[in-house]
């Protein structure tokens, strides 16, 4: 006699354990598989339309929408909760992947950056002049049609110039290239103006570069190490080139004052001779350099920044997502509990209890889903294509746009319906649990 | 006070919807306070240590560096009491994620500078006599396992040594602290000699990255720098000297407005709470009409159901809040610990101000239309309502 009332209470909390446990199954599967959810999803909806329970399913989450008008409150708890999830999600990955696509796109797999050994970023980096032409007579590289190697070696240095937003100074990258620049880099357009004159105190700007800084505008009188230069070009080129200042490598090393570069780039006969380059510099006892595709290097320049902030983003968003579960198990427990009669009359009339739980699962998913959309759509209005600049890998600013893709809105899609799926469940299991004859006696 | 366990009733009256509510405003405090120490990081410490020092580094950009003769022109400046200079090196120990700065200096007058490095008596002699030596924070000692003895490689990635090679070792003399807890990101730093540096770079010898002047006193610092800056006017290395503070500043600045993304979050996180908590306390009012209206009728003032009211909403935000605040302060050090000292987010009494404050504006604006609404109900009608 004394061991029943113990089992009374341990079967139920057993109970709650594994449920628990598998909706934590159900929600890692969902978030890293989610196409074996989507087949889920498909099996559901079959069910929903051609079996007896499921049209009693629809049923009842047809009730509980058409109510919703009457209790808006607290469906905006779930509806503005979820979307603030999903837009602080969607905005903080959708820097990342701008970030990560400026600088991702400055690279390729049949091109190819010599720095010297040991250096991690351009701007730390140091090759001398013989090195320069030894690289540029190396095996791989692509020749144009005068048999000249296409290579540039490049002058990377940083300018003070003062940001519009702030005023105040910032780094901008100035980077002097060779001749050959124009066919090693074919993406580079210019929207206004020509190209520098070799030899003369002439940039060309780049459209980020201009939006950000003050002065650059074409014409204008730039003053790097205290000397005069003028704009004769803006260009755009998709990629994080154009955030910087580009003029002659000669004319850029001889204002600071140097002998040398800080990389050479060429560009390759095919992806593959990436290895034949490799080889004959590192067997080449004068030179100590290292090379990389640009797509490695500046696939390698974006990783830092894009992780950290993907993990604050992934971070923030989970916290949040936490609340928004709580707001909704209150609202959907209110909801229930506010129907209690009606689900009670329903299950005397024969409803099984997998319609109502089911039924009131879908409520809340599809408020869920509501509210994903709203996050995701702010987001995308808001967001989209907002232009920032950071501080990259070589010490300067790093103009990207904010890039609201249709994963990231898939994903945000993903987020509002598991937090959905959450915060209904648990009311969906206490509606279908509670006895008809309570239900019904309650007032 | 008397009404606290009326508050109390009311809130324990649904004890599901007021844990949950009270969970949702835990998250949301929670992560204000992970975010406000973002924030306040960003923001260089409020920290008297620094007030009376100058940094002149080049006009034109941070990479030029500035001729090692400056030094005694800087010193005869009226004013000046010391100036010491450093170069930024680089270095990465064995993997590029595992960085930290690490700074050539002028070992005796940086340090005499800059009083907010502690060290024993012992550790900084050693320093000062060992031209390899190098000292760390507490911080990074841990981080790496790093004992007073080790031997410390380092990659050079800007500066190779003149044999050609670009290994660096140091020879770990002491470890320091931050004198204040505020300034604990110092104990990410790693010093050594500028002697034993700029004899083996390859390149570049007699040149400093940037000077730090101490001045006598600090009301002095804009004449003292602008007096700087003029003596190397027109010259082949012209200077920019601001406050130690001014530039830090500047960095933070261009790494990005992390303020106001950091502020947008926040906004979007309490729009959603005061929502969220605002709805449920409504719907708790609502159901619970009549007993106030009972309140009333036994003698209640309309003033005592008002404050009441408002009493409970800010209740549950204060409690809610303390309580997230709480949770971020034990989570921001496990956050250090899990990305390998990295993220060292101390939080400050201003987080714990600011938050306070919210709670209490959050939980008054919450409150005001459901205790507005419970002072208006009209006895008789809500009687007849039950």
């Amino acid at each position: 006699m004394r061991r029943a009332p113990v089992r009374r209470k341990v079967a139920p909390a057993l109970r709650s354990i594994g449920i628990g446990a598998l909706v934590v199954l159900g929600l890692l599967v969902w978030m890293i598989r989610p196409l074996v959810m989507a087949a889920a999803v498909a099996v559901l909806i079959a069910w929903l339309l051609l079996t007896r329970e499921g049209k009693q399913t629809l049923a009842i989450a047809w009730t509980g929408l058409s109510t919703v008008p009457r209790r808006l409150g607290g469906t905006s708890v779930i509806v503005v909760g979820i979307g603030g999830v999903v837009g602080v999600l969607i905005a903080l990955l959708a820097m990342a992947q701008g970030f990560q696509a400026t600088l991702r796109q400055a690279g390729a797999d049949d091109a190819a950056i010599v720095l010297r050994a040991g250096a991690n970023a351009e701007l730390s980096s140091g090759i001398d002049r013989s090195t320069a032409t030894l690289i540029a007579q190396a095996p791989g590289i692509l020749h144009d049609a005068r048999d000249v190697p296409i290579a540039s070696a490049e002058v990377v240095v940083v300018a003070n110039l003062p940001k519009r937003s702030t005023g105040t100074d910032a780094n901008v990258e100035v980077r002097g290239v060779g001749p050959r620049v124009w066919a090693l880099r074919p993406e580079v357009h210019f929207i206004a103006g020509r190209r520098f004159r070799p030899g003369l105190r002439e940039l060309v700007v780049g459209k980020g570069a201009l939006g950000q800084f003050a002065g650059l505008a074409l014409g204008s009188t730039v003053r790097l190490n205290n000397q005069s230069w003028k704009v004769v070009g803006i260009f755009e080129s998709g990629d994080t080139h154009e955030s910087e200042l580009w003029g002659d490598a000669e004319s850029v090393a001889s204002a600071y004052r140097r002998n040398g570069f800080q990389s050479v780039t060429v560009r390759l006969i095919g992806p593959a001779a990436i290895g034949r380059l490799e080889q004959s510099l590192t067997d080449d006892p004068r030179l100590k350099v290292d090379v990389q595709t640009t797509r490695e290097y500046y696939t390698k320049q974006s990783q830092r920044l894009t992780r950290t902030i993907r993990t604050l983003g992934t971070g923030v968003a989970v916290i949040m997502a936490i609340g928004a579960v709580f707001g909704a198990l209150n609202t959907m427990y209110a909801a229930v509990a506010s129907r209690a009669r009606e689900v009670a009359t329903l299950r005397a009339l024969g409803f099984p209890g997998v319609a109502v739980v089911v039924g009131v699962l879908l409520e809340a998913m599809l408020l869920a889903l509501l509210g994903g959309a709203l996050g995701a759509g702010l987001a995308y209005a808001a967001f989209n294509g907002y232009t920032v600049s950071t501080l990259g890998s070589n010490f300067s600013q790093v103009v990207f746009q904010f890039r609201v893709t249709p994963e990231l809105l898939l994903r945000g899609m993903q987020w509002s319906l598991a937090i959905g799926f959450v915060g209904g469940l648990f009311p969906a299991l206490r509606a279908a649990s509670i006895p008809v004859t309570v239900a019904l006696r309650e007032l | 006070m008397k009404y606290l366990h009326l508050i109390l009733a009311a809130l324990l009256r649904k004890k599901a919807r007021t844990a949950l509510t009270l969970l949702s405003v835990v998250a949301a405090f929670a992560l204000f306070g992970m975010l406000d120490a973002v924030r306040v990081a960003f923001q260089t410490p409020n920290s008297m240590a620094g007030v009376n020092r100058l940094i002149v580094s080049s006009r034109f950009s941070i990479i030029q560096p500035l001729p090692y003769a400056y030094r005694l022109r800087i010193l005869r400046v009226p004013g000046v009491s010391e100036v010491a200079y450093a170069n930024w090196f680089g270095g990465i120990y064995q993997d590029p994620k595992n960085f930290f700065p690490n700074i050539a200096v002028s070992p005796k007058p940086f340090l005499d500078i800059h009083p907010e490095f502690v060290l024993p008596e012992k550790q900084e002699q050693a320093f000062l006599e060992t031209r390899t030596g190098a000292i760390v924070g507490q911080t990074l000692a841990e981080r790496f396992g790093w004992q007073i003895g080790d031997k410390i490689p380092l990659q050079g990635t800007i500066f190779p040594k003149k044999d050609g090679t670009n290994l660096w070792t140091f020879d770990l003399v002491g470890v320091f602290h931050a004198a204040e807890p505020e300034l604990r990101g110092i104990e990410q730093e790693m010093l050594f000699h500028y002697k034993y540096f700029d004899e083996a770079r390859a390149f570049g010898q007699g040149t400093v990255g940037w000077y730090i002047v101490k001045v006598d006193d600090p009301a002095h610092a804009d004449r003292i720098a602008q007096t700087i800056d003029h003596m190397f006017a027109n010259s082949n290395d012209e200077t920019k000297t601001q406050s130690e503070r001014e530039f830090q500043l500047s960095f933070a600045k261009q790494i990005g407005d992390i303020g106001l993304i950091v502020s947008a979050i926040m906004a979007a996180v309490f729009f959603t709470l005061v929502l969220l908590t605002g709805n449920t306390l409504a719907q708790g009012i609502r159901d619970r009409i009549p007993e106030l209206a009972v309140l009333k009728t036994v003698g209640f003032s309309n003033t005592a159901v008002l404050l009441m009211v408002m009493g409970e909403s800010v209740f549950m935000l204060s409690a809610g809040g303390l309580a997230g605040l709480a949770t971020a302060r034990v989570a921001l050090p496990v956050i250090g610990e899990a990305t390998g000292g990295q993220l060292q987010l101390p939080m400050t009494g201003q987080t714990w101000l600011l938050g306070s404050a919210l709670m209490v504006v959050i939980g008054v604006l919450v409150g005001l239309p459901p205790a507005l609404r419970a002072m208006r109900i009209k006895i008789v009608d809500a009687l007849a309502q039950a």
